[in-house]
């Protein structure tokens, strides 16, 4: 077993020379369960890889515990982890070959020869790597420096699997391949293993669970499509994805959900995750795709800006007072509006969010 | 969820937790980490302190009116004076001619770079004293140029003048090496967009490359006196009655076996070094607007012009013609019956050397060869150690180098015959007390390169070979030497140049088994040996330059083997 679990983690950074310390991570908790995939994801400065380097062993947590398959390694040394780590900048060793960079690690085991040579082989193998093995790192392709390190992470059979940002270095469309690569090979070796990132859809498509950071906290802890559809905060709503925050007040509740009343339409939406009441003043997830252009549409949007996408056309309006991004990918047939028109919108409730209560000034902070 | 509010659930522990953490963590490196600091104390701190203590306290203890006695003698403040007009002197002076060359070979279109280049950097590897010695019989009281060709009788040579002739000469290569790296540096698009903007040449000049220029030539008008302060063997040959502190305190050392004179005036000379140093280290360098990283961004030479270019070149090449005309005086004067007197060619001088032997030149060669290895393999660690690990006592290493680096050779000198002349330290007399003052001067030159050279590497290389396992000695061994060999090379090199050629310090440690070629060449010239010295010196400068061309070697078949 190689479950995971931080528990009240707090790292504070001590000042040094001038510059201000400050709380990377505050009062943590976290569990990762035996062969998933788990992402940190947030802005910079977030936390997210601070706690992943605790778990590497090259942070200490101020205070809090981190165990691994139920054994207590917070004060473990990085080197006695048995932890693999995939780096943003692969951090390949420049002077060996890439077969010594793979076999660094095994070296270390003290199997026997054949052994070694076995694992170090068929990793090669596995990764395509084969014919590479006695090239230096530096001719290499970014993909293939990012198939080695994993390779050479993966190799000693490590209880976790650490990625930072892995994929950072690679340009767009290689990055979804790798991505897809990674994902395979750790599901395929079941190791357990955390994934850090700011990039949401990389999140989305790679994760069992995607945990969204700020600030040094955990903002929410879910799967993709709960983290995307069903956001716990306007942060985590705005962070996972383009989102119209919509500001309506409840007119009615039934078993259904509630009526809401937004600008000059009211619609029956599915209740959030907190009891509501008549009268209450709620805000609503509402993505781009969720409204389309329909001439019996209830919504009127006045046209701002236009932003011609290509696949679509995204449109900077307002409705009723209130920002809102509309996207629309039938343009093609019905032509572009300018700035200034107005527009007739529809929407589809059946996605639309209500945020939990308590968030009322979080519209400041994200702005 | 909504976290933020709430305090860290727990307090720290004291400050120093994280610091005892990584002892336990790490108890070898740990271990080492104490070695290397404690022979820093022992070698490095602790006989400055002797000497300053020997400053102050006589053998019946501390004596005020003793102290009050020697400060009120003339001749300590005579040369405190001498020794500072001299340093800023030579500083301003080797600074504007380093800053001309910097210039004129990194911006201009100016001919024969590479031979400007080259003879610039010649001083940096000959002894302090070849030009000195070279001056002498050049202008000297039969001097080529004052008797020969100017039919001057009564020349005097020795004095001020001169002394901040050779001394500018001999520390423009620093100043030169210095301003150039920042001027490679700082990236052209600069001065384009200086251009671009509309500003004439001569205001991107001076708006744009000299500020950002500045921090160099401020630090290299401080290491420059930091070195002129330091010299010995020039201001004891041709100084004549212009005695700096470095010359004072060796006669009253040698000359009249005062120590507490000595030390007194090797402790004055720790004054402007050190502040020097210091406000180099610690406002010059954070002034500096570019990183330099050693690697020179893509240059475009844009001043061709023949106005800039021509008054440029003339200064560069009178700059490096002076200088191949001493080290071609010297060479030529090893192969002169007596110069200015007989000037019919021999090798009556090369002869003699060969007769006497190479004993001295051997006992430097086998010194400096031990000294070498030693203070590059320890100047990484303690590069590895002061960048890459925190231990409780870090400053005590930190400080303790950077003072060893600062001090005078000659403070560095007396210290060594006071402190280690009784048991358990008794060394004077032996060849390990020379090997240790030539480690300790050198060693903050590869802890800068060592340094330099780690901030550049990517820390995560060193965290994925612990990652994968490796104790914290195998990931130093097997990853971050190897990633240094620029730097250690660079460290080796400097070294073996510096013990080879260092005379400062040595002076008072050598001994009738351990004396070293400097020393030599310095008696040579003081018996007015002129020819047998200037035949040292050539064997010298031709043997440095041999080991220097064999590395330059080795480090490229290295590199090429990758």
């Amino acid at each position: 077993m190689s479950k995971v679990v931080f528990s009240n983690i707090v790292k504070q950074f001590p000042a040094v020379g001038g510059a201000p310390g400050g709380l990377a991570v505050n009062n943590l908790d976290l569990t990762i369960e035996e062969g998933q995939l788990v992402t940190l994801l947030g802005p910079s400065g977030c936390g997210k890889t601070t706690t992943l380097r605790m778990l590497a062993g090259f942070e200490t947590p101020s205070a809090g515990s981190i165990t691994i398959g139920g054994r207590d390694v917070t004060h473990l040394p990085v080197n006695a982890r048995n932890v693999g780590m995939v780096f943003q900048s692969y951090a390949l060793f420049p002077h060996m070959t890439v077969r010594q960079n793979v076999e660094y690690g095994v070296k270390l085991l003290n199997l026997p020869r054949r052994e070694m040579d076995e694992r170090v082989s068929e990793i090669l193998e596995t990764m395509a790597l084969a014919q590479y093995a006695d090239r230096a790192p530096s001719r290499l392709s970014g993909g293939q420096q990012q198939r080695v390190a994993l390779a050479r992470a993966v190799v000693t059979r490590p209880k976790v699997l650490l990625f930072d940002e892995p994929l950072s270095n690679l340009d767009a469309q290689l990055r979804e391949r790798m991505r897809d690569e990674l994902r395979a090979i750790q599901l395929r070796l079941g190791i357990t293993s955390l994934y850090v990132t700011h990039d949401q859809s990389e999140a989305m498509a790679i994760s069992d669970r995607v945990v969204v950071m700020r600030n040094g906290v955990i903002e929410q802890d879910d799967t993709p499509r709960n983290v995307y559809s069903r956001p716990g905060t306007a942060f985590v709503a705005e962070f996972m994805g383009k989102a119209n925050i919509l500001e309506g007040k409840v007119e009615s509740v039934n078993d259904q959900g509630a009526r809401v009343r937004i600008a000059e339409a009211s619609f029956d939406l599915a209740p959030g995750p907190q009891p509501l009441r008549a009268g209450q003043a709620v805000r609503c997830v509402v993505r781009p795709e969720y409204l389309h252009l329909d001439p019996a549409g209830q919504l009127e949007a006045k046209v701002r800006r236009v932003v011609f996408q290509g696949g679509h056309v995204e449109y900077l309006a307002e409705i009723g007072g209130q920002e809102c991004t509309i996207t629309d990918a039938r343009y093609i047939h019905s032509g572009i509006a300018e700035a200034g028109q107005s527009l007739r919108v529809a929407m589809d409730t059946r996605p639309v969010w209500i945020l939990p209560e308590n968030q009322a000034n979080e519209m400041g902070k994200v702005a | 969820m909504n976290a933020t509010a709430k305090a860290p659930s727990a307090r720290m522990g004291p400050a120093s937790a994280p610091l005892w953490r990584s002892v336990t963590a790490d108890p070898w490196l740990f271990g080492i980490f104490a070695l290397i600091t404690l022979s820093v104390l022992v070698f490095a701190v602790l006989p400055i302190l002797i000497v300053l203590k020997h400053a102050v306290w006589t053998p019946n203890g501390f004596d005020l009116s003793a102290l009050a006695g020697t400060l009120s003698q003339g001749f300590v403040w005579r040369s405190l004076a001498n020794t500072m007009i001299l340093g800023v002197t030579s500083a301003l002076v080797a600074t504007c001619a380093g800053f001309v060359l910097a210039f004129a070979v990194t911006r201009t279109t100016m001919p024969g770079k590479t031979f400007i280049h080259g003879a610039a950097l010649l001083p940096i590897i000959s002894p302090p004293f070849v030009m000195a010695l070279a001056i002498v019989i050049l202008f000297g009281r039969s001097g080529l140029i004052t008797r020969e060709l100017l039919g001057i009788r009564n020349a005097n040579v020795y004095g001020f003048h001169s002394l901040v002739l050779i001394q500018s000469l001999a520390f423009t290569p620093i100043a030169y090496l210095n301003i150039r790296g920042m001027l490679q540096s700082i990236d052209s698009a600069l001065e384009d967009a200086s251009s671009s903007l509309g500003a004439s040449r001569w205001t991107t000049f001076r708006q744009v490359t000299l500020p950002l220029v500045t921090p160099a030539i401020l630090s290299s008008v401080l290491l420059v006196f930091v070195k002129s302060v330091e010299d010995f063997g020039n201001p004891m040959l041709i100084g004549g009655n212009y005695n700096t502190l470095a010359v004072e305190a060796y006669s009253q050392m040698v000359g009249y076996f005062n120590l507490n004179a000595g030390a007194l005036l090797a402790s004055l000379m720790l004054v402007p070094s050190m502040t020097a140093f210091l406000i180099h280290r610690y406002w010059v360098c954070k002034r500096s607007y570019v990183t330099v990283t050693g690697k020179p961004t893509a240059q475009s030479i844009r001043i061709s012009g023949r106005r800039v270019v021509l008054p440029l070149s003339i200064l560069c090449y009178a700059l490096a013609f002076t200088i191949l005309l001493f080290y071609a005086t010297v060479f030529y004067v090893s192969f002169t019956k007596l110069p200015g007197v007989n000037n019919t060619l021999t090798l009556d001088h090369y002869r003699t050397v060969f007769t006497v032997g190479f004993s001295t030149l051997y006992n430097s060669l086998y010194l400096a060869g031990i000294a070498t290895p030693i203070t590059a393999i320890a100047g990484m660690m303690i590069a590895f150690l002061l960048v890459r690990r925190a231990f409780p006592g870090s400053f005590l290493l930190r400080w303790g180098t950077l003072l060893s680096f600062a001090a005078p050779g000659t403070i560095l000198g007396i210290g060594y015959v006071s402190t280690f002349n009784t048991p358990p330290l008794l060394l004077t007399g032996t060849a390990m007390i020379v090997i240790a003052a030539m480690v300790v001067k050198n060693l903050q030159v590869g802890i800068e390169a060592g340094s330099n050279q780690l901030q550049q590497i990517d820390r995560s290389i060193e965290e994925a070979s612990t990652i994968l396992g490796a104790s914290s000695g195998r990931t130093f061994f097997r990853i971050t030497l190897p990633l240094l060999r620029p730097a250690l090379f660079a460290s080796l090199s400097y070294s073996l140049t510096r013990s080879l050629t260092t005379l400062s310090a040595v002076i008072f440690l050598v001994s009738a088994n351990w004396t070293l070629i400097t020393v030599t060449i310095l008696s040579q010239v003081e018996t007015l040996k002129t020819g047998v010295a200037a035949a040292w010196c050539s064997i010298l400068v031709i043997v440095v330059l041999a080991i220097l061309a064999v590395m330059q070697l080795l480090l490229s078949a290295a590199s090429r083997e990758r």
